[in-house]
């Protein structure tokens, strides 16, 4: 029996569940091809980073600036003054022109600001280039002891309805789960314009270096345990915002994939296993996903999504805090 | 038609017609030329067509010789041709220059006139490269300004085509190439109009071509060489009248007209001076006022001066003429005058009669020419006995041929000028030309800027002369009395009298962190006096903090420019604001939006900040300026090099100068430039003793030394001081102490320190501080340091990092870029065999650093000795040292016989001389107590043999050889010598400062340059791979080759060094040194040699053909097997990473390439690691 996986994300019509989230692979065009042959439904960009760019420009300034009429043999720069670089969006604009041209897929693009006008701005430029929607990386440090939650809240959502203001294609925001009141804050940034929910971000961490005593920030792989987190709050989620969600973290195998559709996740975004394994992989995960709904007999993946959210579960309690606890005891009672 | 403008200089100027009506162009990079090759070069990679629609090849060549080369034989293969060349580069040229000529091929070789090298080098501006060619066949054509530099550009262009006969155009250096001046351009109907197509084509019917085929170049004998050479007269007597029918047609299409010989001034002239190229200017101004003033005088310009026109120059001279000075800007030592002069007296000669003529030499070196110099040569025409073959713009107290300048010069008045003090590379000189650019092109008015810089590469100061006026400006000549000064540096007003050249009641704008209120208070009292006795408007503006506030970091030029457009009121204000706008938006617009956001936010932001100073009636300072060199220095550094420190040498006479170039080493000591913000300061408490610090110290700021614990008990309280850990010196005291007033502050020794606090990471052994809160006590520390006894050479290994850095730099101090790669090895070098070298130095930053006055950074020891330094050229540098082997080699030689056959007198001790061993510091020690004791012995003999060996004694202790220079010297131009004295089996040693580009010169490509990395003249990624030099010398098998990198592996260069140094034969040593043309923080130089070493792209070897002779593989591998890729280092670096910008898909190809040019390489010295050279025989059977 065929199984129906077609699913809808951020009001787009997807062929299946299985989305390909920003990464290297989804950085070149050879790639994103091999993606959509393997089958993903959507790919996201990977983000544009505005502070990205303004280091670039510095860094290309002080390049022809550093030793610059710095004896009356070499009265120019050093470098040679080049033709067709530039420090500004226009590669990734470039690239998504590209990608929206030659994939059929959806496209969406990413983008991680730093100043107010740099959101408004670039989103703009993305919608012009052509993303099907666009995804917010919104995440930050917040190193400032005098800056509270509630500031760093309000300029959240700020982002979101300034955004949202600007373009006329769909939004995600693709959140960290360190706030203090997750839902609410999922609540606020859907009335503040969001059409969908991206759980979880996963970012550079800081690392030490003992050889050299230094601090070695980057990012690891997820592996499935990381899972987790998502699926509980897709859970928690479901049936309470008025948005899409999508799932990010963790999803390894077909089953991961049909865990978080039945805790309500609209699409499940996926990066660490293609990397790993390579875009064929996402075949074998959507021919794992579509057995297990075959195999016991659903009509399609819409009738099972959420049906282990934290509403429809029968053991609701599961997806609480308490959960830490129960599973400990039923850890130590097993030997 | 209605004249377009634009702002450019000589260089650009003459380049815009050569480009566009050349299709080959051969290149090689030569200051003042340079410019000319690069912008030729950068055009045809952006794909810029010449008026025929096709892009010129532009290519560089290995040499200046080689560039004309390649000129020669695409003329002979019918190409339209063009190269550019300055001072040695077109002496290199003058064989094929002959070969041209004498072959009758139009081309145009462009130079920018620079002093050829005598006894000294200079890089500055005159005619003794352009006039060492008159005799080579071409035509000579001069320009006197950026204009002419474009004009005359054409009609050369034209003038060839149409006369057969190929043309060198020139024009000053510096003061024409690099001026920036508006100027009226020429378009490209007007080149296609001066460019005839039928003669391009008979060009080509003269092509060789195997369809056509015909034979040039044969030998002849004397039957016909003769008659051959006058069958081309025809073409030279026709030159005259087609140059000026070319300069006829450039009129009718541009207006402007000139003549083979220009006159101005009156019709009724008496005096006329006759000269040629950027002098004009400034002679110009003073003929129009002496005529204005009634007097009757004139000025003939010389255009077309090879073939000289004798009909020409004398239908251009009133025939009033009473008296006329000739002046040269070159010196022919022994001719009865220079060149220009006698080509007068034998035009007045053959014609019969004439006025007098004197001739007399001017501006060599670029030596100011100023109106009040050419006012006192026509005052000397109207003497009745006016001297004959003088000089003007110097003193000459020696043999008295100088013209006193009693005359005075005020420029016009509707000219603005301001003068702006800079450091090097702080934006100044680039603002400046922004602001030129934005009055020139912006408004009706004209503009003009020149700059003049000091010769360090590190904290050098710049001084910008901008004019602008209502009129063209011909003022040729620095600005004497300006209308505006800014000084951007705080720190030069207690260093520089900035303010002698400001105008009575000039505008001083000062970038200053002290506000209108105390600024006063931080002033020399010179300065405070200027500013009341000249009644200056004064301004400050911290424009450090506007820039900060506006999220520029440090960059003030932008700040500093809004200023001066604000106070200098040439524009309107709002006109201004939005001009410098649109400069910024032009200047930096690639570079990205927020570049120019910030920016245009310091320009709305710097008004405010800008204020007026209430200047007090009174002095209120007892600040004076700090003198250029200490009361202590020497008497020749007092009276010579203090003066040419504090910019004041163009005052000194002729006697005070060196009469042979010769000038004592050690005076970098006496110039104390101060030019760190931030020096470092040692921590005993988490030092390891790894010396590394000090070895990596480009400037010898960072000293260690070894001492008795008791010399410390009369150290100041704050002299930091530790027991010395490990057992090399055990028992011994030891201070790593910063030369503060030395240190560049660039970081090195920080970056490079392995020491960290357990308590706090980022603390190590050595940190920096705010300069000014140690100064004072540093400075007492580092005198104190300076007196602790040197440590005895006999009892340190200097064959080990530690070992030599206790042991004296005798290099120290240079001013060399703050972070440079290079002078760390130099240092090290000096450390080991200081006492007993001698250095040859090829052309580059090493001579420059090593050689440019004022002070020279090699140094003496305790007993005197030190590098004895000679800079011969570029090219010859490898043959230059080996002459001093051979020498010395003679000489000892000499000494030794004659020490042989004095043995009876002399007694045992001359066997013991004889059979020295001198292969460590204890048998050098002990040799030079023989020497001593021998010259002893000598004194009390009265023999002609003991009175010579007495000269020659110094040749019995072993002297060490070693000839420096960069990659531009040994990979390209030098190459072919260098090889040859590989070849040999004298025993010299070569360091060879791989910076992968001709650095001095800005930056080009040369064949070290790596694959894939941009550099001038490889703007698109260097396409092949870098030639392995060390390679080819281990092809001879008796060289010693290393390839090093201090910062990947200290010991192996230390060890590397006295292996090449202990070799009995040529030594070869390739040093990575990294440049601020590689695109890094310099700061972190060591960590990438590390990198690269890393990455197998520096891989480190050292091969010893004396290890064969022991049965073992001469070469070893110093570096691990690579265990990063390229693409990671390459990521790191700016020249790598600028291609992966701007081309990436090149970039990945040029990347895979470049992985695999690593990798092959590895492999290929794997091998060679197993690799025995000698081939083993059985005896073969003899017959008894």
């Amino acid at each position: 029996m065929t199984v129906d996986i077609t699913t809808k994300y951020l009001g787009l019509d997807l062929a299946n569940p299985l989305v390909a989230s920003s990464s290297p692979l989804t950085s070149k065009m050879d790639t994103l091809f091999q993606l959509e042959e393997a089958g993903v439904a959507a790919v996201v960009l990977p983000s544009l980073f505005e502070e990205q760019i303004e280091h670039d420009a510095w860094a290309v300034y002080d390049l022809y600036e550093y030793g610059s009429a710095i004896s009356p043999e070499a009265f120019g720069s050093y470098i040679p003054e080049m033709e067709g670089y530039n420090t500004g969006p226009e590669h990734y604009l470039e690239l998504l022109e590209k990608a929206k041209n030659r994939l059929s897929i959806p496209v969406i693009a990413s983008l991680n600001g730093m100043s107010p006008g740099g959101w408004t701005a670039y989103a703009k430029t993305m919608e012009e280039a052509g993303a099907d929607a666009i995804e917010l990386n919104v995440y930050r440090v917040a190193t400032d002891i005098n800056m509270t939650g509630s500031d760093i809240e309000k300029s959240y959502i700020d982002l979101v309805s300034d955004v949202k203001e600007a373009i006329n294609i769909p939004l995600a925001v693709k959140i960290s789960p360190y706030f203090s009141s997750l839902a609410s804050m999922c609540r606020r940034m859907v009335e503040a314009g969001a059409d969908g929910l991206v759980l979880f971000n996963r970012f550079y961490q800081p690392d030490i270096n003992l050889e050299e005593l230094k601090v070695k920030p980057d990012v690891v792989l997820s592996s499935p345990v990381n899972l987790r987190l998502p699926l509980r709050w897709t859970a928690i989620l479901r049936g309470r915002i008025d948005a899409s969600i999508a799932a990010s973290s963790g999803v390894h195998t077909g089953e991961d994939v049909v865990k978080l559709i039945l805790a309500g996740a609209d699409v499940t975004m996926t990066t660490s296993a293609l990397l790993k394994y390579g875009p064929t992989h996402v075949a074998t995960v959507l021919f794992e996903m579509e057995s297990w709904f075959s195999e016991r007999e659903y009509q399609s993946i819409e009738q099972g999504k959420g049906s282990l959210s934290q509403a429809s579960a029968a053991d609701p309690e599961g997806f609480e805090r308490t959960n830490y606890m129960r599973s400990l005891v039923t850890y130590s009672s097993r030997y | 038609m209605t004249a377009q403008y634009t702002m450019v200089d000589g260089n650009e100027a003459a380049t815009r017609v050569a480009h566009a009506v050349s299709e080959v162009i051969a290149i090689y990079p030569i200051t003042p030329a340079s410019p000319m090759g690069e912008l030729a070069d950068a055009w045809s990679q952006v794909g810029q067509p010449n008026i025929w629609g096709v892009v010129p090849d532009v290519t560089e060549m290995q040499s200046e010789g080689g560039a004309a080369g390649a000129v020669h034989g695409a003329l002979q293969a019918g190409a339209l041709c063009t190269t550019f060349t300055a001072s040695q580069g077109l002496l290199l040229m003058i064989p094929n220059m002959y070969k041209i000529a004498g072959e009758l091929t139009p081309t145009v070789i462009h130079v920018a006139a620079r002093t050829l090298a005598t006894h000294a080098l200079s890089i500055f501006g005159d005619h003794s490269d352009v006039m060492s060619t008159r005799q080579t066949g071409f035509a000579l054509l001069s320009s006197a300004s950026v204009q002419e530099a474009q004009d005359m550009s054409m009609v050369a262009h034209a003038a060839t085509l149409r006369s057969r006969i190929p043309f060198l155009h020139f024009f000053d250096g510096f003061r024409t190439s690099h001026e920036v001046s508006k100027i009226e351009t020429i378009d490209e109907a007007t080149m296609k109009a001066m460019i005839d197509d039928d003669l391009i084509a008979e060009h080509r019917l003269r092509a060789l071509n195997p369809n056509a085929p015909k034979l040039r170049g044969t030998a002849q004998n004397p039957d016909v060489f003769f008659q051959a050479r006058e069958a081309a007269n025809p073409f030279y007597n026709a030159v005259p009248g087609l140059v000026q029918a070319e300069m006829d047609k450039l009129a009718d299409l541009t207006g402007r007209r000139y003549h083979l010989f220009d006159y101005r001034g009156a019709a009724d002239a008496e005096r006329v001076v006759v000269m040629m190229g950027s002098g004009v200017g400034a002679a110009t101004e003073v003929v129009d006022y002496l005529v204005e003033s009634g007097e009757k005088v004139g000025l003939l310009t010389v255009h077309l001066y090879r073939p000289f026109s004798i009909d020409h120059f004398m239908d251009a001279l009133p025939d009033t003429v009473k008296s006329i000075a000739v002046l040269d800007r070159t010196k022919e030592p022994g001719a009865i005058g220079e060149p220009l002069y006698l080509d007068v007296v034998a035009a007045f000669a053959e014609r019969g009669g004439g006025p007098r003529i004197v001739g007399g030499r001017y501006g060599l070196s670029s030596k100011e020419f100023d109106p009040a110099m050419a006012m006192t040569v026509f005052a000397e025409l109207e003497k009745d006995e006016p001297k004959n073959h003088f000089t003007v713009g110097i003193i000459d107290d020696v043999t008295h041929l100088s013209l006193p300048i009693e005359a005075e010069w005020k420029e016009p008045e509707d000219v603005v000028e301001a003068v702006f003090f800079g450091l090097g590379a702080d934006g100044t000189v680039g603002a400046n030309k922004n602001s030129v650019k934005i009055i020139g092109e912006n408004t009706d008015m004209y503009a003009q800027a020149h700059f003049v810089y000091d010769s360090k590469k590190s904290g050098a100061m710049t001084v910008s002369h901008l004019r602008f006026g209502p009129n063209k400006i011909n003022s040729t000549y620095e600005i004497q009395k300006a209308d505006f000064v800014a000084c951007h540096q705080f720190n030069f007003m207690e260093k520089v009298d900035v303010l002698d050249i400001a105008a009575q009641g000039a505008t001083f704008l000062l970038n200053s962190p002290y506000g209108p209120d105390e600024v006063w208070d931080h002033l020399t009292a010179d300065a405070q006096r200027a500013i009341i006795d000249k009644k200056l408007k004064f301004y400050v503006v911290d424009a450090v903090s506007v820039a900060q506030a506006a999220g520029l970091g440090g960059r003030v030029n932008t700040v500093l420019q809004t200023c001066f457009f604000a106070l200098a009121g040439v524009l309107p204000q709002d006109e201004a604001i939005q001009a410098i706008k649109d400069g910024i938006k032009k200047a930096y617009g690639k570079r990205g939006q927020v570049i120019l956001d910030k920016n245009y936010a310091a320009v709305d932001s710097s008004l405010a900040a800008l204020a007026e100073v209430t200047v007090p009636s009174q002095v209120t300072s007892t600040m004076e300026l700090i003198p250029p060199v200490p009361a202590h220095a020497p008497d020749f550094v007092q009276r010579v090099t203090g003066m040419i420190a504090a910019r004041k040498g163009d005052l000194l006479p002729v006697s005070a100068l060196p009469v042979d170039g010769t000038f004592p080493t050690a005076t970098t000591q006496y110039e104390k430039r101060s030019i760190a913000l931030e020096i470092p300061v040692w921590d005993p408490e988490i030092c390891i003793d790894c010396a590394r610090c000090a070895l990596v110290c480009p400037h010898a700021a960072i000293r260690l030394k070894v001492y008795e614990p008791s010399v410390v008990d009369n150290a100041p309280d704050t002299f930091q001081s530790k027991p010395w850990k490990g057992r090399d010196f055990e028992g011994m005291y030891t201070t790593i102490q910063v030369a503060p007033e030395d240190c560049t502050g660039c970081k090195v020794c920080v970056n490079v320190c392995p020491a960290k606090s357990k308590e706090e990471v980022k603390h190590k052994a050595i940190n920096m501080v705010p300069k000014m809160d140690v100064l004072e006590v540093e400075k007492e520390n580092y005198d104190f340091f300076l007196s602790i006894p040197e440590w005895d050479r006999t009892k340190t290994k200097p064959e080990t990092v530690k070992g030599s850095q206790v042991l004296k730099p005798l290099f120290e101090y240079s001013g060399s870029c703050a972070g440079c790669g290079e002078t760390p090895y130099v240092k090290l070098m000096s450390q080991m065999f200081g006492d007993r070298m001698i250095i040859a130095n090829a052309t580059g930053c090493s001579s420059i650093y090593g050689g440019n006055l004022p002070t020279t950074p090699y140094a003496v020891d305790d007993e005197g000795r030190g590098p004895s330094w000679s800079n011969s050229l570029f090219e010859d540098n490898a043959e230059f040292g080996f002459g001093m082997r051979l020498a010395i080699d003679q000489q000892a030689e000499m000494a030794r016989d004659l020490l042989a056959e004095l043995a009876p007198q002399v007694g045992g001790l001359a066997g013991e001389i004889l059979d020295a061993d001198q292969s460590d510091e204890a048998g050098l020690a002990k040799q030079r107590d023989r020497v001593a004791e021998l010259k002893r012995i000598l004194a009390t003999l009265d023999s002609p043999e003991a009175t010579r060996l007495d000269t020659l004694t110094d040749y019995l202790v072993k002297m060490s050889i070693w000839i420096l220079g960069g990659d531009g010297w040994a990979y390209d131009i030098g190459f072919g010598g260098l090889d040859h004295v590989l070849a040999s089996d004298r025993n010299v040693n070569i360091l060879v400062m791989d910076t992968e580009v001709y650095s001095n010169t800005g930056g080009q490509a040369s064949k070290s340059t790596p694959r894939a990395a941009v550099a001038k003249f490889a703007s698109g990624g260097k396409p092949t791979g870098k030639k392995d030099l060390g390679m080819i010398a281990m092809s001879y098998g008796h060289v010693y080759v290393a390839q090093v990198s201090m910062g990947a592996n200290m010991t192996q260069v230390a060890k590397a060094f006295a292996e090449a140094e202990a070799h009995d034969g040529p030594s070869l040593i390739i040093a990575f040194s990294p440049c601020i043309a590689h695109g890094i923080d310099m700061a972190t130089m060591m960590a990438h040699q590390k990198e690269a070493a890393d990455s197998g792209y520096w891989p480190l070897y050292r091969f010893n053909p004396n290890e064969e002779a022991e049965g073992r593989p001469a070469m070893k591998l110093d570096s691990r097997a690579p265990k990063m890729s390229f693409r990671d280092f390459a990521a790191s670096e700016g020249r790598f990473a600028m291609l992966a910008r701007a081309n990436p898909e090149h970039y990945n190809e040029l990347m895979d390439q470049a992985q695999h040019d690593i990798d092959n390489r590895w492999h290929l010295y794997e091998q060679m690691i197993h690799v025995e050279r000698t081939a083993e025989f059985e005896d073969e059977e003899v017959d008894e």
